[in-house]
């Protein structure tokens, strides 16, 4: 065994590409597969730079849908491997990650939102959010943190392999082109000094023994013959899904309590939105702000009861809509009016948020 | 300065602007604040103009980027013309004073506009090599954001390779610094 | 009564035959092939097979090895992924020529560059058999197919595309690439067992096109079949191996 790439803690200023390949390395991530868009380069160059020296492998393949399938294939061998896109690769990499829902294929994969549709810009964005939760042909049986902070990208990162070895769902780091180029502060770690156990990885190719003599074959499918099959198989994913959602899902509140506007906002808007709230209660103003973790699942239970307790909601986004949808979902019945503040492939600032928040007081 | 420090710092390519920036947020990060920096990128950052945003604080930093910065500078005529959106009316404005053909362009709402001779002073006094660390001087004189010893420690850990095989150079950065804090605080 | 015990390779799957495909269908040839080889090697327990969508995914439980079905096309990358992550076990990819050369063909192309040392064995019926017959990059020329109706007509549709040429074309000399046929199985288990071996001893690349029938959407009967292979597909489709890393060429 090579020396742990991180030893106890070691407090850095980096961009957020490099701290999402040291957190892949911490977590004893062992292969990377990935395919070259902006703004996700950088974590393919520091996991070479890095990987070699820790005996942890590289793949570069001719595009995403193989860099999904071959990232399939790793974790088929009992690898903890992992792969990153934005914006266009994360839409050819659909496909793999509709076979990784339906076989339970536990996959970590980082996306780094770019501008959309279609090629856009390669710079920031939050419109990868409806890909990232529910991109296949299917329900959505994944699992979707959005980070908002260098810190965060370094322990869901490191929490994202975890999360898909112990549930086997596929598990997504939803970062942003604006995280994967800033730089900031932050502490990594070596898990295990805080505590943090990897989940082990098993093979579901090639175990030990000769299949047929000494065990049975692993005959992994994913077609299926009749309604009753597929319909036994779906019912099966999403109730596992169900049962978990509530232990998995993750959210911060900041200032609920007597909210008279709630502003809900996730990944690194939640920034903006934490900033206004502070400057707001500082003005004496009831302002408090949801921000769900977990985007896929969302906390349900507790986004309902502040929605109902606000007077009014403010949505901010830098999508046109796509958080709104899974709110609306998740709130459904509820009679709070809601705002929206829609800024699809832009950043949003305090400033604006305060200002948005004023015209609702 | 508890409100903390944005700063957009704008170039053509070359010039320096992200290296200054940098440098300028590890200093800032050495000191134990809170430090943010983030260049402009995308298909712009070939052959555009070269913008630099970097916020210093001692509280966690909000966005990554801001509508309107604290101190503003520019280093060509596309960077006056381009960083005018970040000024309001508490922005300082620095811009060096030799660029030609932007009398118009120069902001007109901002709290001061600043024209420094970084360019003429690098060329004539110093070396053109040393005209992104008289700006990061301009930097620190116009915001103060680190104290001169924690700059040159900050151009020790990055240049100090190149200082070990040539003493001079160390002087040389280390007077270009000094000229640039000078070169502003003399308009301010 | 005595009852015909059929003579299955060792690694065969009994509880899964007789097996799901057509009557008179190539695959079934193929994976026998591929049976007698693995056995002949001394390799079940290394073997990672994957199947393709279409045809080639009624293998999923065929054989007693680990096995992924995988998407149409997308066998090449899975296989890659796998041997990557363990260089251990024995990759193979099996497709058809919808998967490999159409669907799939920027894995095929990129695999055999890159040299990865895993197995390809593609099945040429020169249609896509499971969604009813349609025109194939393999269909002949003025061959009909539920796509192509009138006959393929190569002006607007190219012609059939020579995998085999392509992929020794692109892969280093350490590559194995050879076109065997069902009508010669013996010939085409040494291909596949001389495909494995190339993998096995870390040489590159290695890959196998089987000549194989449809009758069922070819709307022929066996006397036909066997023509259309042996004559049409052969005249266009040149049996043989194409590259050969050690000195093992047939003359």
């Amino acid at each position: 065994m090579t020396e742990k790439p991180i030893q106890g803690e070691k407090r850095v200023f980096m961009t957020g590409n490099e701290v999402v390949a040291w957190a892949a390395l911490a977590a004893d991530a062992e292969i990377m597969y990935g395919y070259p868009i902006t703004p996700q380069n950088e974590i393919m160059h520091y996991w070479t730079r890095l990987a070699p020296k820790h005996g942890r492998r590289f793949l570069q393949t001719e595009d995403e849908i193989s860099a999904g399938f071959t990232t399939v294939g790793g974790v088929l061998a009992g690898r903890r491997a992992f792969t990153a896109t934005a914006g266009p690769g994360n839409t050819l990499m659909q496909e793999a990650l509709s076979m990784a829902e339906m076989m339970r294929i536990p996959i970590v994969q980082v996306v780094t939102q770019r501008g959309g549709p279609s090629t856009a810009t390669v710079i920031y964005s939050q419109q990868e959010v409806t890909m990232t939760c529910f991109g296949g042909n299917g329900e959505g049986a994944r699992i979707v943190y959005s980070t908002s902070t260098h810190q965060e990208l370094y322990d869901y990162t490191i929490k994202a392999f975890n999360t898909a070895w112990k549930y086997r769902f596929p598990t997504h780091v939803l970062g942003d082109g604006y995280q994967s180029k800033m730089r900031e502060s932050l502490t990594m770690y070596d898990p295990q000094a805080r505590g943090i156990d990897m989940v082990p990885t098993e093979p579901s190719l090639g175990n030990e023994g000769t299949p047929g003599v000494d065990r049975e074959p692993n005959h992994l499918r994913n077609t299926y013959n009749t309604e009753d099959e597929l319909y036994d198989v779906v019912t099966n994913i999403m109730s596992d899904w169900e049962k978990y959602a509530p232990e998995i899902a993750e959210y911060q509140e900041y200032d609920v309590e007597d909210a008279d506007v709630l502003v809900i906002a996730h990944g690194v808007v939640t920034r903006a939105a934490q900033a206004a709230v502070k400057e707001l209660r500082a003005q004496g103003k009831k302002v408090g702000h949801f921000r769900p973790v977990t985007l896929r699942p969302i906390a349900e239970e507790q986004l309902r009861k502040r929605v109902e307790q606000a007077k009014s909601v403010l949505v901010v986004e830098s999508a046109y809509g796509q958080l709104r949808k899974i709110l609306d979902n998740a709130i459904y019945g509820l009679t709070t009016p809601i705002t929206n503040f829609f800024k699809p492939g832009e950043g949003v600032t305090a400033d604006e948020v305060v200002e948005e928040v004023n015209k609702l007081l | 300065m508890a409100k903390g420090v944005k700063l957009a710092l704008a170039g053509e390519g070359g010039q320096g602007v992200q290296s200054v920036a940098m440098i300028i947020t590890e200093a800032a990060y050495e000191d134990g604040r809170e430090a943010l920096y983030i260049p402009n990128f995308g298909v712009e950052q070939r052959g555009g103009v070269s913008v630099a945003y970097v916020q210093i604080s001692d509280e966690p930093i909000g966005s990554p980027k801001f509508k309107t910065a604290d101190i503003v500078i520019a280093l060509s005529d596309r960077a006056v013309r381009r960083t005018k959106r970040y000024v309001d009316k508490n922005t300082t404005f620095v811009y060096d004073s030799g660029i030609e053909g932007v009398e118009d362009d120069l902001p007109t709402h901002a709290a001061k506009v600043l024209g420094i001779p970084a360019i003429k002073v690098a060329k004539e006094e110093l070396h053109p090599r040393v005209f992104n660390i008289i700006i990061m001087g301009a930097v620190i004189g116009a915001t103060g954001v680190v104290d001169l010893d924690r700059a040159k420690q900050a151009i020790e850990k990055k240049l100090g390779y190149k200082f070990e095989k040539d003493p001079k150079l160390r002087d040389l950065n280390f007077k270009a610094m000094e000229r640039g804090i000078e070169l502003v605080k003399k308009e301010l | 009564m005595s009852v015909a015990v059929p003579q299955m390779p060792q690694c065969w799957r009994r509880e899964t035959k007789a097996h799901k495909f057509c009557p008179g269908c190539g695959h079934g040839l193929v994976l026998k092939a591929l049976g007698e080889a693995i056995d002949e090697l001394g390799i079940q327990d290394k073997i990672i097979f994957g199947c393709d969508i279409g045809c080639s995914l009624l293998a999923w439980d065929f054989f007693n090895v680990d096995t992924v079905q995988t998407h149409h096309g997308r066998t090449t990358p899975v296989i890659t992924g796998v041997k990557r992550a363990n260089e251990d076990v024995i990759g193979i990819a099996y497709m058809g020529d919808g998967g490999g050369y159409a669907i799939g063909s920027q894995h095929l192309v990129n695999a055999a560059s890159r040299n990865e040392k895993i197995t390809v064995i593609l099945v040429n019926n020169t249609n896509y058999g499971m969604t009813g017959g349609q025109m194939a990059p393999t269909t002949l020329p003025k061959q009909k197919t539920e796509t192509s109706p009138y006959g393929r007509d190569v002006e607007s549709t190219g012609n059939p595309t020579q995998g085999p040429e392509m992929v020794a074309a692109i892969t280093p000399e350490s590559a194995y690439v050879a076109r065997g046929t069902v009508s010669n199985v013996r010939q085409l288990k040494k291909y596949i067992k001389r495909a494995l071996e190339n993998q096995i001893s870390g040489n590159g690349f290695s890959f196998v096109e089987a000549l194989s029938g449809c009758p069922t959407n070819w709307r022929t009967n066996a006397a036909e079949t066997w023509k259309f292979i042996e004559e049409d597909m052969t005249e266009y489709f040149k049996v043989g191996e194409l590259k050969v890393p050690s000195k093992k060429k047939e003359g």
